[in-house]
């Protein structure tokens, strides 16, 4: 129950941030034709807005306390949602074949617009998984990830414009050359510390932009290539529509693709080394893990499917300028790893879910997109820095092992 | 040489606004090595409350002296308060968390805070007053330099030599520089460890608020994105200049400064912004010390 | 004998400061040699210096392993060192917190294995035979140190005398041939340094592994140590077996107020 001393403590905030946001929220001045505009109904709303959320952060923040003690105290193992997913076969089979139902159904029942949005979402988790890799598992914070996007988008535009390559020709070579900058960029920068990192690939991502935009006879400056072919299907001539649900059941095979491969490498020689890096760099590298060429294939195979969702991109829009690779893209991809839950898949899927549909079919929030993206990394890393769906590591099984035990 | 001389008061000019911002990035990771990604974001509120307050008392017909002093007492206030209120939210819960965490933490702000002043104003850039008349007595030299120039430099030189007594000699100063060397051992001798912290926002908020409102008045308009290019730029300087030393934050600042104008006035102004951006890979890979930086050796 | 481990007069300066001054030791097949100072004199330093943490800035770090050329190794990397069979642990505990403990071991033994990108995705049988490989030997390692119940348990939820166990069972697992062991027994009650004196025993008896270990319980210094090796201020002050150590004036002047009970 809200006690006196809290509400006294809410109003407090609440005072506060009506201050604090007194001259930006309610003045505004039109310069053009001077005049003052004083919305005053705005103040009120952040009176009452920080009032209820001051309440709600200092529950959140109790709660994290009680849930930390509660760690501490209690060695049983909390079995996590994600987990439960994975383990559990009754709910694991059943879901999945109905997952599977609803993907393949979705172009058929659901309009060309509402499939487009679903191709756009699966492109996010795409990229989403690639990013988890490199920030997920091996720790490595990446924010320059959208120039690897940049140089696959580019290539197919590229290599189309000059030589007429089609996109099935491209997707490994705009994966390859997403790889290849990876592993150009990061050789001299991973030796270097994590925030350091990622600033430094924030500068990468820039410099990528900016010699996209200010080079003209390479990349047509800011006004960007057109005109992009859509992806063939041996030949065969596509209406638009047809083409759309061509392209959902490409991401789909390709998102697919990409979970059957992270699967896989998350339960590796490689994967746990990544993991071992992230959790205690000069431990993993005293137990004999090469710190460089580890680190150096997860920004690599980070970037390759970066780079072939670049392909995809470019294929997509048919159109593509600078202005779509911009530091904030990064930002989104790095929003969606983690609020799903850094290093887990399910948590990539959902987050893609919850980030890029979500802003889709709530058009009145549509504007505040960006704002609540701000929110949700804050939010993520005070309450719940694990993400929505912790991570699970699917245990060994021994039951040789310990035989051989009892037998001895 | 006149040319020379234009191109090297305008890399003082650059460095100096660098200088207040980059003095911010420099004091919060001395003391809590933590990169303020949203530490731009200050500046540009400082510079939007600067503007609005300016824009009211210009239609209330106020002289300009008490505008440009009402407006900066405004800009230096407001973003000392969002710059306490922002680690308070965003960083203090994380102190104990890893790096990255609190890292993220920072870049969520800076997207929040961008975003927070797009939807609340405008995304047009707006006309800022030019708040700083000329002196007429500056006429013979107006070519080479302009007042608010003179005056940028002079401001900057003044609140170096403030702080570097704030820090020096002052009780809180001290506190602060023995707080940057050890944290629990400060805790230890009864120092209140996040009455610091807070304090070093609030100064690093207000010299970057300093730096906005100088530079907005310069250059004539801002808008929400300022703060973004500027704070990367101020980043750059002050890991130039070894990051977490104030000396070497003013020098890294002067040298991008100056580096920038010749560059741009001799080569070529198309890669301008490239060009801090390779400036800090190159110093980050070859000396992630810094000038006046010393290189720590990892603890085992 | 070529001893395994041989080092010659390393020196290592922090800027103006000199924390290791001249240094020399060494270690022979099958010994159980103990590396004890007062606080601050070097000791984890040295084993920074020698395990490739930091670069020393004079001296030699020559290893000998068993059956291969003798081999000067200052300045390579740390993951060199472990490759060529020398392993250590930490002081302060530096487990992978989030893996579980078979997991730990298994990071061990990464440098055993050579699995690649294509081998984790395509699952080759070369791949395959050798995860299974990696995680039965794995065992193996806990087996020994007697922490199989604990397998699938998350490291950080283990007891802290357990997380020093593991500390160790991570090292075995490079199959090394020379363990150095920085304070195993910081915070352990008797029972556990007790257990622990007959683990460090086995470990050298049947894995026929050597081991240099720093520590400060003398207790078990005495009784497990074939040698001793005494610095100070960054100088090695005495060396010898624990009777001639015990009765070094050198040594007891430099341990003054700090009693040596044995």
């Amino acid at each position: 129950m809200a006690t006196l001393d809290e509400i006294k403590k809410s109003a407090l905030a609440s005072l506060w941030f009506m201050f604090l946001t007194f001259p930006i929220m309610v003045i505004r001045v039109n310069t053009v034709e001077n005049e003052i505009e004083w919305r005053w109904t705005n103040l009120l709303f952040i009176g009452i807005g920080s009032f209820i959320l001051s309440f709600v952060w200092r529950y959140m923040i109790k709660r994290k306390e009680i849930g930390a003690k509660e760690a501490d105290e209690s060695t049983d193992i909390k079995v996590s949602l994600g987990q439960r997913l994975q383990e559990d076969r009754r709910i694991y089979m059943p879901a999945l074949v109905f997952i599977s139902i609803c993907a393949i159904a979705f172009p058929f029942v659901f309009s060309m617009y509402q499939t487009n949005i679903m191709i756009t979402a699966l492109m996010y988790v795409i990229l989403g998984l690639g990013l988890n890799i490199v920030v997920g598992l091996a720790g490595l914070l990446d924010l320059g990830y959208v120039a690897f996007y940049a140089v696959g988008a580019y290539s197919y535009a590229l290599l189309n414009y000059h030589w007429g390559l089609g996109f099935w020709t491209v997707l490994p070579i705009g994966a390859a050359l997403g790889a290849l900058t990876g592993i150009i960029l990061g050789f001299p920068v991973l030796r270097l510390r994590g925030d350091y990192l990622a600033i430094v690939t924030l500068g990468f991502g820039e410099i990528i932009r900016l010699i996209l935009e200010n080079w003209n006879a390479f990349s047509f400056g800011p006004s960007g290539i057109a005109n992009i072919p859509r992806p063939g299907l041996f030949g065969i001539e596509l209406s638009l529509h047809q083409n759309i649900i061509y392209l959902y059941f490409l991401m789909i095979a390709l998102t697919i693709f990409t979970i059957f491969v992270v699967n896989r490498l998350q339960a590796s020689r490689i994967g746990r080394a990544w993991i071992a890096l992230r959790e205690d760099e000069i431990a993993c590298q005293a137990m004999g893990v090469d710190k460089t060429k580890t680190k150096l294939t997860a920004f690599a195979l980070g970037a390759t499917w970066a780079g072939m969702g670049g392909v995809v991109f470019a294929a997509k829009t048919t159109f593509i300028n600078p202005a779509s690779f911009t530091i904030w893209e990064s930002i989104i991809i790095l929003c969606v790893v983690v609020l799903g839950g850094m290093g887990s898949i399910i948590g990539v899927i959902f987050g893609a879910g919850f980030l890029i549909l979500l802003p889709e079919y709530l058009r009145a929030v549509s504007e505040y997109r960006m704002l609540v993206f701000g929110a949700v990394l804050v939010a993520m890393m005070v309450f719940r820095p694990g993400g929505l769906i912790s991570t699970s590591r699917s245990p060994y099984e021994f039951e040789k092992a310990e035989n051989s035990k009892r037998n001895a | 040489m006149e040319y020379f001389l234009e191109l090297f008061l305008g890399g003082l000019t650059r460095g100096s606004i660098y200088a207040l911002i980059a003095l911010g990035y420099t004091m919060v990771y001395g003391i809590v090595q933590l990169i303020n990604f949203a530490h731009g974001e200050i500046y540009m509120i400082g510079a939007f409350t600067a503007l609005i307050v300016a824009s009211v008392l210009t239609l209330l017909g106020w002289p300009t002296l008490a505008i440009l002093a009402i407006a900066s007492f405004a800009a230096v206030l407001y973003s000392s308060c969002y710059g306490w209120t922002l680690e308070k939210i965003a960083y203090k819960p994380l102190r104990k968390a890893p790096r990255l965490s609190a890292l993220i933490s920072a870049i969520g702000m800076s997207l929040f805070l961008q975003n927070y002043v797009l939807l609340a104003q405008t995304s047009d850039f707006l006309p800022f007053p030019a708040l700083i008349q000329d002196w007429e007595w500056m006429e013979p030299w107006a070519h080479i330099i302009g007042t608010p120039e003179i005056v940028i430099i002079l401001v900057t030189t003044t609140v170096m030599v403030c702080l570097t007594f704030l820090i020096k000699y002052t009780r809180i100063g001290k506190a602060m520089r023995a707080t940057a060397q050890d944290k629990d051992m400060v805790m230890l001798v009864g120092i209140n460890v996040n009455q610091v912290i807070s304090f070093t926002f609030i100064v690093g908020s207000a010299t970057a608020a300093i730096g906005g409102v100088l530079i907005a008045s310069h250059i004539g308009q801002i808008n929400f994105y300022i703060g973004f290019i500027a704070g990367i730029k101020a980043f750059v300087a002050a890991v130039l200049g070894g990051i977490g030393s104030i000396p070497g934050a003013v020098l890294g600042s002067l040298v991008l400064g100056w580096t920038e104008s010749f560059f741009t006035g001799y080569i070529s102004s198309d890669y301008e912004d490239v060009f801090a951006f390779v400036f800090l890979v190159l110093i980050l890979i070859f000396r992630p010390a810094g000038i006046l930086g010393r290189s720590e050796t990892q603890k085992v | 004998m070529q001893p395994l481990l041989e080092v010659n007069a390393l020196t290592m300066d922090f800027g103006g400061l000199r924390a290791l001054d001249h240094l020399d030791l060494d270690i022979k097949e099958g010994e159980i040699v103990a590396l004890i100072g007062p606080n601050g004199a070097g000791k984890t330093t040295f084993f920074n210096c020698i395990t490739g943490i930091y670069n020393p800035t004079e001296g030699d770090v020559m290893i000998s392993p068993p059956g291969k050329e003798t081999e000067r190794i200052n300045g390579i990397k740390p993951n060199h060192v472990t490759e060529r069979g020398m392993a250590r642990t930490f002081q302060n505990i530096r487990l992978f917190q989030n893996m579980s403990v078979l997991e730990n071991v298994m990071i061990g033994r990464h440098c055993r294995i050579h699995a690649g990108i294509a081998g984790a995705i395509f699952r080759n049988p070369a791949t395959v035979s050798e995860e299974k490989q990696v995680v039965e030997d794995s065992y193996r390692v806990l087996e020994k140190i007697g922490l199989e119940q604990y397998v699938n348990e998350m490291a950080k939820n283990l007891p802290y005398g357990a997380q020093r166990r593991l500390e160790i069972a991570r090292a075995m697992g490079t199959d090394p041939f020379l363990l150095l062991l920085d304070e195993p027994a910081a915070g352990m009650n008797p029972q556990e340094t007790k257990d622990l004196d007959e683990l460090i025993v086995k470990i050298r008896d049947e894995e026929n592994i050597s081991i240099l270990l720093i520590e400060h319980d003398m207790k078990l210094v005495m009784s497990l140590s074939d040698r001793i090796f005494v610095m100070d201020y960054g100088k090695k002050i005495a060396q010898g077996t624990p009777e001639e150590i015990k009765n070094d004036p050198v040594v007891i002047k430099a341990y003054l107020g700090e009693e040596i009970d044995a």
